[in-house]
């Protein structure tokens, strides 16, 4: 099928590599210097978002990154992000955060692609990640789906192959290093990505310069989505202390580690 | 206040350890008990929990509900709760349940909370523990809203035993709609399956399998051997860090490894009672991978490595290679 409309929903983390500490704020838990933290596109969006461009190379269609974030933050990420895959931007100016509500989210998002012009559901395929790497509820994209519509849904994406006629076949992830094999008549479809399959592309900045043509506006015409927080209460959020006391050996000869080892994996 | 344990049933009818916790979860709250069971057959598993204490067993079942798809999974959870109109549902954090839950809460108006690793109820209020920021830290939680739909994460409750009986089921006939066909599963050959969560133990090779070793040359098809012996003598399951499954995806490592192996703040979270890291550096990223492993040991050949900090039981300041080696000859 040519000209499918991918839409991938996917906003910003805290660079893994940063120290995360929890603080109470205003409306409940927030991380500890949350606006100075650099970010970066959430890694299994990140995935979506490349499987999408790759998917639209060959069916001729484009694709659209709608991300929930704050404004500032986003634009910083996407000065990079720009560079990787061809990509329309539509943005919703509020909260990333861990602590937010998948559901509020997902209305969010919902809105945010019926709005979208020239949207033809028949040629809609939603792409996100199958978890966020800050809340981690893998929710949204199944709301958002629900919400358009779309009950043809996979998880745990690693592989999606498109044939002519439109019908495709997902490799999702179970238990076990095992995959499921499913096909799927067409679109409209979602689908939750793993890591997929292809590298992170290198920098283009031919690709950047041409989205950046959109983006800066898209970012101007960003539209507030403040999500309220409301019926989510928490009542603590903490690193858990899990320092262990380490016993180091060292200059102990092979086989006596050997043993020790065998001992511990029997017992 | 009503509790629906919600979950699917496995091939042949029964019940796996996933969902069977989290019947542990349900009832461990203390509250009237529902139990709804899908599947393509549902007599089995709720005749192995006949005893359970629910009031009421529901069920969806046939050839349309054999497999793990989205139309026809969320039709039958949707039919089941809407059967049962329970304040909470609890459901097994499985892969075939997590695909629908939040999509089901949707259509039951309800709220939604996944993975949570603790579910207690006090003074009337239910509290629900789960992680953020991919396991680097935990919260408490609340909701007003009813129903409240969430899913548990095995290996955090107990499930409960001697629950063998009759039980008599109310069958449900949902319709369902689907443009989906599952047509099979791939799962690795039984002599090269490396990933089995059912395992006592984790073992993670680090990046340091790949790095050149002392003599300057790498030794892959060496680390290769050595690492699968290993799994063969104790049957554990294999993780790795993003380093080395990167390194092997571009063909540069160990064949074996894929994404499904890496663990960490971008991979899983396994829980194991065990956990060997071998030449892993364990900065943050990577640990968070370690956080449900109970006991860890590392063997590194850098005392100063980030194990040694804090996070590992015992770290081994030696050669890998040769502690394997000389390990799976132990074992033999
Ligand atoms: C966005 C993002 C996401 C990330 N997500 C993840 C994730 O999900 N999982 C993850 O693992 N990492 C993740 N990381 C990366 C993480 O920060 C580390 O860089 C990486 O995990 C390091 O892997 P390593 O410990 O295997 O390798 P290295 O840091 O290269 O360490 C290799 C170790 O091997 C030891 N060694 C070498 N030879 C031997 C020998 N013969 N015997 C014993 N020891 C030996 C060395 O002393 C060294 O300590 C992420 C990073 C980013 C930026």
């Amino acid at each position: 099928m040519k000209g499918l409309q991918i839409v991938v929903l996917g906003s910003i983390v805290p660079d893994p590599l940063q120290t995360l500490e929890p603080i109470v704020g205003p409306t409940g838990p927030a991380l500890k210097n949350e606006m100075m933290l650099p970010a970066v596109l959430d890694p299994w969006a990140g995935h979506a978002l490349y499987e999408a461009a790759n998917l639209a190379k060959q069916v001729e269609g484009k694709v659209y990154l709608v991300a929930l974030g704050p404004k500032a933050k986003l634009q910083q990420v996407m000065m990079n992000v720009a560079q990787k895959v061809p990509f329309e931007i539509n943005v919703l100016d509020g909260p990333a955060g861990g602590f937010t509500d998948a559901a509020e989210t997902a209305k969010a998002l919902a809105g945010a692609v019926e709005k979208l012009p020239g949207l033809d559901k028949g040629k809609l395929l939603i792409f996100g990640g199958w978890q966020s790497a800050s809340r981690g509820t893998g929710a949204v994209l199944q709301m958002v789906g629900e919400l358009l519509g779309v009950t043809d849904q996979f998880q745990g994406v690693d592989e999606i192959k498109m044939s002519d006629d439109g019908s495709f076949t997902v490799l999702e992830r179970i238990e076990g290093g095992s995959y499921q094999l499913s096909s799927c008549q067409g679109a409209p479809a979602v689908l939750g990505w793993a890591t997929g399959n292809l590298p992170e592309p290198p920098n283009n900045p031919q690709v950047g310069m041409a989205n950046m043509r959109f983006i800066m506006p898209a970012l101007q015409k960003a539209v507030a989505a403040p999500l309220k927080g409301e019926g989510l209460r928490f009542q603590s959020v903490e690193v858990p202390s899990q320092r262990r006391e380490t016993r180091i050996v060292k200059d102990a000869p092979v086989d006596d580690i050997a043993r020790e080892l065998a001992d511990w994996i029997r017992a | 206040m009503k509790v629906l344990f919600l979950a699917h049933t496995e091939e042949g009818g029964g019940l796996g350890k996933a969902a069977l916790e989290a019947l542990g979860a349900a009832k461990g709250l203390g509250f009237e008990l529902v139990v709804g069971l899908y599947g393509a057959e549902v007599q089995a598993g709720a005749d192995a929990i006949a005893g359970c204490g629910a009031a009421k067993f529901l069920g969806v079942a046939g050839a349309d509900f054999a497999t793990a798809r989205y139309g026809s999974d969320a039709s039958a959870c949707e039919a089941i709760a809407k059967a049962a109109g329970a304040d909470l549902i609890v459901m097994p954090a499985t892969a075939r349940a997590s695909r629908v839950a939040a999509g089901v809460a949707l259509r039951l108006g309800a709220a939604v909370d996944t993975r949570l690793t603790g579910l207690e109820a006090a003074e009337g209020k239910v509290v629900a523990t789960r992680w953020f920021y991919r396991q680097r830290m935990v919260g408490r939680i609340e909701r007003d809203a009813r129903p409240w739909l969430v899913t548990v994460d095995s290996g955090c409750f107990e499930a409960p035993s001697d629950m063998k009986g009759a039980a008599s089921v109310e069958m449900l006939s949902p319709a369902v709609a689907t443009r989906t066909v599952v047509t099979g599963v791939k799962s690795p050959a039984a002599d090269a399956q490396t990933i089995r969560p059912e395992a006592k133990m984790l073992l993670v090779a680090g990046a340091g399998w790949g790095k050149s070793q002392a003599g300057g040359m790498k030794r892959l098809d060496e680390a290769s051997q050595l690492i699968l012996s290993l799994i063969g003598a104790t049957k554990c399951s294999l993780g790795s860090s993003k380093s080395l499954v990167d390194q092997s995806g571009e063909g540069g490592a160990l064949p074996f490894l894929t994404h499904m192996h890496q663990v960490g703040q971008t991979g899983s979270t396994p829980r194991h009672q065990k956990g060997l890291a071998t030449c892993c550096h364990g900065e943050e990223p990577h640990v968070v991978g370690w956080r449900f492993i109970t006991e860890r040991r590392a063997i590194n050949l850098d005392a100063s490595c980030g194990w040694a900090q804090g996070k590992a039981d015992v770290l081994y300041v030696a050669d890998a290679f040769a502690v394997v080696k000389a390990l799976v000859e132990l074992l033999k």
